[in-house]
């Protein structure tokens, strides 16, 4: 009660000691001086951009590259845009993170769970290998590994597998096979070819592609993709092959708890995915060529390879930040409670049906989240890239593009919304999957 | 987080270089006290520390020429390396007062960068080097080559026009210093290593056995490397040239670091005007009337600084070529000193 009435008392200066006020009075003061920051900066590039006479906008976007983009998954010729080189870039970011992070998993658990197994050695060598490669800085880890694949035979003295695969200190080659029949090129097309290419090079094709009737499939390799007629039924039935697996489990599922049967619902989902698509292609009578990469000059040329920059970037990166998804998984193992085996054990199952029907469905709870931020990282280190001259999106748009056309501000920003994008699809994906594993309360 | 935190340092950068701007370059250096020069990583003769962490080569000598002029002490320069990526950020952020740095000096560069270019210390041509071994003769036998490539240069550019103008194909290994340039051609990562034909004659100068290499007769392109700073301070710029130019015209004219104190009692009006003995030139310029007798006494002349780090009597080899003075056959050329 008295405090109450000296608050009335006083009224005359209270306002200045009322909370309320004072934070509101802080807030406003903090965002005001935020505001005011970033309308320095932005205010201040643009004023300092004017007086250098740098010219802002996007419109450099659309101007020609004037540099290869070469070495990673897609090559873009000088002739084409900077848009172009940036879009190259940006596959070549996406396929590393999206490798890296399947690849970081897969190792992740298994190192996670080889760590907590009861067999001395297994244990303590899955623990050797978190400890060591989690507290070597993974910029090194890439250097490293690249050092080993540039060490390893020139493409004149490549590893040779049945004549088939390839490896070298450049790529790693494989076959290509090509679904549905390729058209012929036109007589036009062609002559578009050689003018492009030179008739010595074109030639050369011709005999690596094993005779003109071949061609085809060789120039779409280095010219555009290809979609012969029938390469339709690989992709369709690849789908009707997962949504009928997926009613198929759905089914079996349904199934078991009525009946109590169990069926191999593993092999018969693989088979089905595996088998079905190929049977449609064999029956449906589709041409598949194949197409080997050939030592011609200096390098192969034809074939599927991997640029030993990217296979470099891909081992450190999973290999790195799946020491972190080790500790996640063992960690999340460990917080299921030891009755849960017990219970598992009483009920008759067997060790490893405990583990991957009763305790990793409850470990994933505790797993999940932290893993995002481990797909992050891998995203975000994927620019180390750089190191190892992978053309990614650091190394195009925001590299030589920046360079040769000084809109740095502009890359910057187009970089930036990269990894932005990238994060949040894979934030979203996780959070949209930790709903779905979440406890159902009832 | 990296990115946003180089957007900010980058956006701050540009922010903090306006309120810095406001006293002019040369008002910094003699504040400060010493001469910020931006530098390559290591070209041998062209700039490379030895195992004490002293800088020499030729384009160090630009940068001690001007900290000669200026602060008239050839040793007061802090050396940043920059690699060919980095070097225009560093020099519009203000990080450094110049960049000497085998730079080509071209109209993007000078007009679309907001740089200005005050002169060429080394004229030069792009060219590409194989092992002997690989049985090349000509840059024309190398469709489908992999060649290395250092990012942000012309260099890359000119790859990228030469093999389309003539049909043929590469690919790139594309890296950010000479070291690692060099590290990839000599694991045969790469067939073919191309950048500066002067560059490429420092880097073979470096290797084991240079020859089992060799430097390919084609030159591809035309590589005026030359000083640069910002635009915009024009005094600056005409400080930095004239203290390369100095070394131009003393040579020029016979005045060697050894001489320059006998040349001093000179009748020849332009030496009297370039000691500082005749005129104000020092004066017009913002330094000592003896800025140019401290570039000489300290630096040498052009010829000198030549001749002690990419010569024919060092193991980089280089013949004077372009290089020479326009009365000997070459095209170094200086504006008259009036
Ligand atoms: N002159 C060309 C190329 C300059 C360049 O980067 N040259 C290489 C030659 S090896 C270099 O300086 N490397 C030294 C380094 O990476 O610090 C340009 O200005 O773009």
């Amino acid at each position: 009660m008295s405090v109450s009435s000296t608050t009335g008392e006083t009224s005359g200066g209270s306002w200045l000691y009322d909370p309320k006020v004072r934070s509101i009075f802080a807030q406003v003061v903090v965002v005001g001086s935020v505001v005011a920051l970033f309308y320095f900066i932005i205010h201040n590039t643009a004023v300092n951009l004017e007086k250098r006479g740098i010219a802002s906008g996007f419109d450099f976007l659309w101007e020609p590259a004037r540099y290869d983009v070469t070495g990673g998954f897609l090559n873009v010729r000088s002739t084409q845009t900077h848009w172009d080189a940036f879009m190259a870039g940006l596959l070549n970011t996406f396929i590393v993170a999206v490798f890296g992070c399947l690849a970081a998993t897969f190792l992740g658990v298994v190192m996670g769970v080889l760590r907590l197994s009861k067999n001395w050695l297994v244990s303590k060598l899955a623990a050797v290998y978190v400890e060591t490669l989690r507290n070597v800085p993974v910029l090194l880890q890439i250097l490293f590994w690249y050092g080993v694949f540039i060490l390893m035979p020139k493409p004149k003295q490549s590893l040779a597998l049945f004549d088939m695969f390839y490896f070298n200190n450049r790529q790693f080659l494989g076959p290509k096979v090509f679904f549905g029949d390729t058209p012929a090129l036109s007589a036009a097309e062609q002559e578009a070819m050689i003018h492009r290419m030179g008739e010595v090079k074109y030639n050369k094709l011709v005999e690596a592609s094993g005779g003109v009737e071949n061609v085809p499939a060789a120039l779409a390799e280095s010219v555009k993709p290809v979609f012969g007629t029938g390469s339709w039924i690989l992709p369709v039935s690849l789908i009707i092959a997962i949504v009928g697996v997926v009613l198929f489990r759905r089914w079996a599922k349904k199934r078991q708890e009525n009946s109590g049967e169990q069926l191999p619902v593993f092999w018969i989902s693989a088979g089905t995915i595996v088998l079905f698509p190929i049977l449609c292609v064999l029956l449906s009578g589709t041409a598949v060529n194949v197409q080997y990469p050939e030592l011609i000059g200096f390098n192969f040329v034809g074939g599927a390879s991997i640029p030993v920059a990217f296979m470099a970037l891909w081992f450190a990166l999973s290999t790195y930040t799946a020491t972190f998804v080790a500790e996640i998984v063992r960690a999340g193992i460990l917080a299921v409670n030891y009755g849960q085996t017990e219970a598992s054990f009483a009920l008759g199952l067997r060790s490893g049906q405990a583990m991957r029907l009763n305790i990793l469905p409850q470990a994933l709870r505790v797993i999940v989240p932290p893993l995002t931020s481990q797909y992050l990282n891998l995203t975000k280190n994927s620019s180390l890239a750089l190191v190892v001259g992978y053309p990614d999106v650091v190394g195009t748009i925001g590299g030589i593009t920046l360079n040769q056309t000084g809109q740095a501000v502009e890359c910057i920003v187009i970089t930036m919304a990269v990894y932005l994008f990238f994060s949040l699809v894979i934030s979203m994906f996780m959070n949209w999957y930790n709903k779905r594993i979440a406890l159902v309360e009832r | 987080m990296k990115m946003k935190v180089g957007t900010l340092v980058f956006g701050a950068a540009i922010g903090l270089t306006a309120a810095a701007a406001n006293a002019t370059t040369l008002e910094d250096v003699v504040a400060r006290g010493e001469l910020i020069c931006g530098v390559s990583t290591g070209v041998a003769g062209f700039a490379a520390p030895d195992d004490q962490g002293n800088w020499s080569g030729v384009d160090i000598d630009v940068c001690r020429a001007v900290a000669a002029a200026v602060l008239g002490d050839a040793s007061k320069v802090k050396y940043v390396p920059t690699t060919s990526k980095e070097r225009f950020t560093a020099l519009q952020s203000g990080e450094v007062d110049m960049l000497s740095r085998v730079t080509t000096w071209t109209f993007s560069r000078d007009v679309g960068l907001g740089f200005e270019f005050v002169g060429v210390n080394y004229y030069d041509g792009q060219g590409f080097m194989v092992p002997k071994a690989l049985g090349v003769t000509s840059a024309l036998q190398l469709d489908g080559a992999t060649v290395c490539v250092q990012t942000g240069t012309t260099t890359e550019l000119n790859l990228a026009d030469y093999f389309r103008a003539n049909n043929m194909e590469y690919s790139a290994v594309n890296v950010e210093t000479a070291d690692e340039s060099r590290e990839n051609y000599l694991s045969g990562a790469c067939d073919v290593y191309t950048t500066d034909s002067s560059a490429l004659a420092a880097a073979r100068s470096t290797f084991d056995d240079p020859s089992a290499h060799q430097i390919l007769p084609e030159i591809i392109s035309k590589e005026p490397l030359g000083p640069l700073v910002r635009h915009g301070d024009a005094q600056w710029g005409d400080i930095v040239r004239w203290s390369f130019n100095a070394m131009v015209v003393a040579e020029e004219k016979g005045v060697t670091q050894g001489n320059v104190d006998d040349m001093k009692g000179s009748n020849d009006p332009e030496i009297q005007r370039l000691l500082g003995t005749d005129g104000d030139m020092g004066k017009q310029l913002g330094l000592s009337a003896d800025w140019a007798y401290q570039v000489i006494s300290q630096v040498g002349n052009y010829g000198e600084s030549f001749e002690r780090h990419i010569g024919v009597n060092t193991p980089i080899g280089l013949e004077r070529g372009l290089n020479q003075l326009w009365t000997k056959g070459g095209i170094l050329y200086s504006p008259p000193m009036r």
